[in-house]
């Protein structure tokens, strides 16, 4: 199948989601389900994971910083800038493609692969609307506010590691944090989050709910959904950053 | 009524189903055999619209499914029920979840109301103290039963069986083909059943449609397939010798002499 076909069966799934529901309460009910799932199921990986990475970013920050003209302060402003530019919105969801993306295209995979979703159908459910868009929704409301958590975390993670080390005192690194600070860069955080929560949701819905043939299948859609999420958060990464920076 | 006029089906270059008409009678089991890849589960999957022929009718009381909009056609799949072949129960739902899914969706019932209907089909397929097990919990036969207390639920018209007897021992292949009959005259439903085994045949068939390379090869009665002349339909049916004797012993039965061209001295001998 051509990029091109794939792209359109994509778009069709998406287009297909929007119909009325054939009943608003069991459709809440799974968004809040989805909501849970995701958020709640993500929350202790993204912790961890934004705790070492402002650790770990404020060590090697204060190694680089060599020159005596450059205030060791600085270590704060740079950590809280990565973090919020770059590791919070782009890290945390290349790991969430991997956790969330694999669930989200198994899932759908096995429900297809087990004729869950023709049992659906036949009953008049439109599928696309009652499986796909409350996981992509749940992931829109439920990623950026774990961005966030992740910033915040990353940098106290950040804070703490410098003041264990000695390298600066907690109310240097509070300076530090407050140096020309640009609250846009908050705002293209959340750009960042929102438009790769899309990306990491609706591709492995795509890859799930086309799913064809059995165990195995399952299995390559997992991989190749969190592959192509991946590749799609660093190109949208990218294009953000040239049309939102300058 | 369900009406199949011309319907033709193909994947690439491979013609799955080539011009089938029939009429499924209203009331009564109706069993679609024939080989695998004779092209019986695609048939099914058109008629209960999973899948948009190429060419031809697929009719609900005179109305083609697949002319009808989006709204329409959620009007007769809340009248369809189907049961899959590996039962399609939700792994992350218990038997009652599962089986009153179709109730929360759509219908306004108080949760009072829906226990009531949800105790009275599982009681109707014979299960009892199942409501809080999940799927995985329950043998190859009580899933089915699952499945068919889910399809049941909403009263529907028509019913779809796919392969209801696959990976079941024979005794419990009756008790579904018999379960499935009862419901058939019992809820007077159209009942369309997908299936390879004989017994089934022999038990539930009302109407038998045999397919054949895609095509509908004989149509008759469980009653007419023991007098049958269709050589392919024979070898299908009464593929083993066993199966050979059974007839010869029926027909015996029925009219008093065999009519077969089998060497029965050589047999005997």
């Amino acid at each position: 199948m051509t990029l091109f076909t794939e792209f359109g069966r994509y778009l069709l799934m998406l287009k297909g989601m929007f119909s009325k529901p054939e009943n608003m309460k069991m459709y809440w009910k799974e968004l809040m389900h989805q909501c849970n799932e995701i958020g709640i199921g993500s929350l202790g990986i993204v912790i961890i994971i934004s705790f070492f990475m402002g650790a770990v970013s404020a060590l090697q920050t204060a190694y680089q910083l060599v020159s005596p003209v450059i205030p060791m302060s600085t270590v704060a402003q740079i950590v809280r800038d990565t973090v919020i530019l770059e590791f919070a919105p782009t890290l945390v969801c290349i790991v969430l493609a991997g956790v969330v993306g694999s669930k989200i295209a198994s899932e759908l995979g096995n429900m297809r692969v087990s004729e869950q979703i023709d049992a659906l159908e036949i009953m008049g459910i439109n599928t696309r609307a009652y499986l796909v868009l409350p996981k992509i929704m749940a992931s829109i409301i439920v990623i950026p506010l774990l961005v966030v958590l992740s910033a915040a975390l990353g940098i106290y993670g950040g804070q703490l590691a410098s003041t264990t080390a000695g390298i600066l005192s907690p109310s240097q690194y509070e300076t530090g944090l407050l140096q020309y600070f640009q609250p846009y860069n908050v705002f293209f955080a959340l750009v960042k989050a929102y438009t790769f929560s899309f990306l990491i949701s609706s591709i492995p819905a795509y890859y799930g709910y086309h799913v064809e043939g059995g165990a195995l299948e399952i299995g390559r859609a997992s991989t190749k959904s969190v592959v192509v999420s991946c590749v799609s958060i660093l190109g949208a990464d990218y294009v953000l950053a040239a049309i939102l920076l300058h | 009524m369900i009406e199949v006029k011309n319907i033709k089906k193909g994947f690439g270059e491979r013609t799955v189903l080539n011009g089938v008409s029939v009429t499924m009678q209203a009331g009564k089991c109706n069993l679609i055999i024939g080989a695998s890849g004779s092209g019986k589960t695609v048939f099914m999957k058109l008629m209960v619209g999973l899948m948009v022929p190429d060419q031809g009718e697929i009719c609900y009381d005179e109305k083609d499914f697949n002319k009808l909009n989006n709204e329409e056609k959620k009007e007769i799949r809340q009248q369809i029920g189907m049961l899959f072949q590996g039962s399609a129960l939700f792994d992350s739902l218990t038997v009652e979840q599962n089986i009153m899914f179709p109730l929360n969706m759509f219908t306004k019932d108080t949760y009072a109301q829906k226990l009531k209907r949800v105790n009275e089909v599982l009681e109707r397929v014979r299960l009892k103290d199942v409501n809080r097990k999940f799927p995985a919990e329950l043998s190859g036969g009580m899933k089915k039963r699952v499945g068919i207390a889910r399809a049941i639920v909403l009263n529907p018209k028509y019913l779809f069986v796919d392969e209801p007897n696959s990976g079941l021992d024979p005794q419990t292949s009756l008790v579904i083909d018999k379960l499935v009959q009862e419901l058939t005259l019992e809820y007077n439903i159209t009942t369309v059943v997908n299936t390879h085994d004989m017994n089934s045949v022999m038990e539930i068939g009302d109407h038998i449609i045999f397919m054949y390379q895609g095509k509908k090869e004989w149509e008759g009665s469980n009653k007419e397939i023991i007098f049958n002349k269709n050589e392919r339909l024979n070898e299908f049916i009464f593929a083993s010798e066993f199966l050979k004797d059974a007839k010869d012993m029926r027909m015996l039965e029925q009219t008093g002499k065999i009519d077969n061209n089998r060497d029965m001295d050589k047999l005997i001998g």
